[in-house]
């Protein structure tokens, strides 16, 4: 028994997998996340980087997307500004559910070097959107990137489906009580 | 046949109005957050007007409130591909308007630190003017020898992107003892890339259809519109600050101010602006090579300084070279140890401002090429 | 040609309404024109054959109080001489004559300078903010100037 015919074989005689759908669901969605290509600033030179050859980000499985609507998850890289926040506000309504949000680098999760005289930055991008993974750094390294990503796939694949709905139903009728 | 006859006449009353499309902020080959509004006349663009300031950073309002060493970090996030090039020019205003001079060793760091990142931003430049062509490979390789500059400078740094690493009066850091010959290894990878991207890509029949004659900027218009860099000596007008007036030590090197000359379209298309670039990283590296010889081994790396930076009431525009153009900072002194006004003549701004002007008349796939040819950095534009 | 020199030619062009200031180096020296005389100014250096100034490398606003001020570093590429240009208005009516038609590149400038402090430059074509969204409120590299509580429903402040 090779290496070789173990791969052409994994399960000798063909074999049995106990388990919910829902941890081979959320295995096949933690595994084929794709995001959108959405640069701001310094922190997507470091992104770009990590495309790129040297660090290979899609052997997570993610491929850029330029379209929202076909995104699993947004990566904010870099300062938010005002101007810019409505845009990311309106691009994150149109990301289809379920959707998760990375923010990385210093000025996206708090503001960064432009928190005390930035008339025009927002000091932090969880003021318009809910934020998953926080990647710190200025900017952050590209394996620190890569570090958020697998944070984001544990996170993922540990998530509960089938009673989102009842939850989130719960929570609602609480809110509505509030 | 009857219902042929109606489809040809509604054919012959097609709407021929024109339209307008917005490129951006979020679109991936507007380099960053630009907003482009485009008027189209089918495909042929007859008009664009950019928004810009999705990226706008207060920079200057920030440096208001910080000392002088202080701004050296949001300058450092102003070109955020070319750091180094970036702090020169506002060191070396500080230092003059102080009445400093550095030590000899800390001008050739500054050199090469700054030589280097020059190529590492073209390195960019290109491939990314390569990936607007449809040519993806170029960006491979070139991601692959940048990571290797980049290691250097994180060696003598600490950062990867932003350095902090030119300070008032010299350096943060002296270099590593292996630095010497680790920039002459990088050398040779980077020439090697060069040759091979040359084949692939600069001389390939396809991307010389897809640029040559496209983006046309005469001289004339480059210089009224205040271009500088790559996009005014690609118009063949071979305006170089390092050379025209050598600032820090740039007199003792011997090196060609590379412009465009037309060789396969007309002068100042993308195809020269591009070409530009390939034979500045060459000249880079020999700037490099010929500092390495002479650069004295032991020495300091940080003239004495009072230990508060105080300006008297001063101001100067001091400007170098940096891979863009002309990169100037006006800085206006009051006596404190803040500066009054720190005004930062951003190279991309002004090489952007000329994007209307030259692409009107050609199609909307061509607008990408222009605009990635003029190689903007939008922390630059938008401050 | 000298500094000095240029300076002659303005004064015996333009005589009271530009005064020459020399200062000390490292401090670049500067002329001081009368706001409603740059554009004739500006026109003349560019378009005298001695003088040749094609190429404006930077226009900027400044706020020295209680004045508003701009101030223009031009250059000749074929000369290589350099001047500054400076001009004070008072900040209740900040009006400059704008060169936009001397140097395009004075376009993007101007808005800038309008955007951050609010001078208006008279005879524009498109004088709208350029770097702050269009609905900003005041000008925000005036010395006074207050950071906004809220913007669209955004808090500002951190």
């Amino acid at each position: 028994m090779g290496l070789l015919n173990k791969l052409d074989d994994p399960f000798e005689g063909g074999g049995v997998l106990l388990g919910t759908v829902e941890d081979v669901l959320n295995w096949g969605r933690s595994k084929s996340d794709w995001y959108l290509h959405f640069g701001l600033a310094c922190c997507a030179i470091e992104f770009m980087a990590m495309n790129a050859s040297h660090f290979d980000f899609m052997r997570f499985g993610t491929i850029p997307r330029t379209s929202p609507r076909q995104a699993d998850f947004i990566m904010i890289t870099g300062t938010v500004t005002l101007k810019m926040a409505e845009r990311i506000k309106i691009l994150w309504e149109q990301m289809a559910e379920p959707k998760y949000c990375m923010s990385i680098g210093s000025c996206s999760n708090s503001g960064g070097p432009y928190w005390e005289h930035g008339y025009h930055v927002l000091k932090g991008v969880d003021r318009i959107i809910p934020v998953d993974v926080y990647v710190p750094g200025c900017p952050p390294r590209p394996e620190a990137m890569q570090e958020g990503m697998v944070k984001l796939q544990k996170m993922i694949s540990e998530q509960a489906i089938f009673n989102k709905r009842k939850r989130m139903a719960e929570i609602d009728k609480q809110n509505e009580i509030k | 046949m009857a219902e042929k006859k109606t489809f040809e006449m509604e054919y012959s009353k097609v709407d021929t109005e024109r339209m307008r499309l917005n490129v951006g902020p979020q679109h991936p080959s507007t380099h960053g957050v630009l907003r482009l509004e485009v008027e189209l006349d089918g495909e042929i663009v007859t008009e664009v007007v950019p928004h810009m300031g999705y990226l706008h950073r207060c920079f200057e309002k920030h440096c208001e409130a910080m000392t002088y060493p202080q701004c050296i970090p949001y300058i450092d996030r102003l070109d955020y591909i070319s750091s180094m090039n970036n702090e020169w020019p506002y060191v070396m205003g500080v230092e003059k308007l102080m009445g400093i001079e550095v030590p000899e060793r800390v001008e050739y760091i500054r050199v090469i630190m700054a030589e280097l990142n020059r190529i590492a931003n073209h390195q960019i430049a290109v491939a990314t003017f390569g990936l607007d062509a449809g040519a993806f490979t170029p960006f491979l390789y070139y991601f692959r020898d940048r990571e290797e500059i980049l290691a250097i400078l994180e060696k003598a740094s600490g950062g990867r992107l932003l350095y902090n690493y030119f300070w008032v009066g010299g350096l943060a850091a002296d270099v590593h003892p292996t630095f010497k010959q680790e920039c002459l290894d990088v050398i040779k990878h980077i020439r090697a890339t060069n040759a091979e991207v040359t084949n692939l890509l600069i001389y390939n029949k396809i991307f010389i259809d897809r640029t040559a004659n496209v983006g046309i900027l005469p001289a004339d218009v480059a210089i009224n519109f205040g271009c500088s860099g790559p996009v005014l000596r690609g118009s063949g007008f071979p305006l170089d600050l390092r050379r025209a007036e050598p600032y820090s030590i740039y007199d003792r090197f011997d090196f060609n101010v590379v412009v465009g000359k037309g060789e396969v379209g007309t002068l100042g298309d993308c195809w020269d602006r591009n070409i530009v670039r390939m034979g500045e990283m060459e000249e880079s590296c020999k700037i490099i090579e010929q500092a390495i010889a002479q650069m004295p081994d032991t020495g300091d790396v940080q003239e004495k300084l009072p230990k508060k930076i105080r300006i008297p009431k001063s101001e100067i525009l001091s400007r170098a070279e940096s891979p863009k153009g002309d990169l100037g900072f006006y800085i206006v002194g009051n006596g404190t140890d803040k500066p009054e006004r720190l005004r930062c003549r951003a190279t991309s701004f002004i090489n952007l401002s000329v994007l209307p002007e030259i692409s009107k008349g050609y199609m909307i796939a061509d607008l990408i090429l222009i605009l990635g040819s003029i190689d903007i950095v939008l922390g630059e534009v938008d401050r | 040609m000298q500094t000095e020199k240029i300076f002659d030619t303005l004064t015996k062009k333009f005589g009271n309404d530009v005064t020459p200031i020399l200062e000390a180096a490292p401090s670049e020296p500067f002329i001081l024109v009368k706001a409603d005389k740059i554009y004739d100014v500006c026109l003349f250096l560019r378009d005298n054959s001695e003088l040749d100034f094609d190429y404006m490398m930077c226009l900027t606003g400044v706020h020295q109080k209680p004045d508003l001020g701009v101030v223009y570093h031009l250059y000749s590429i074929k000369h290589k001489h350099k001047i500054v240009l400076k001009t004070f208005v008072s900040i209740d009516a900040p009006n400059v004559p704008t060169v936009e038609r001397i140097w395009r590149s004075a376009d993007w400038h101007e808005r800038e300078a309008w955007d951050m402090y609010g001078i208006n430059f008279e005879g524009h074509h498109n004088l709208i903010r350029i770097l702050c969204p269009y609905d900003w409120e005041g000008f925000p590299l005036r010395k006074d100037y207050v950071t906004p509580e809220e913007y669209h429903g955004m808090r500002v402040p951190y």
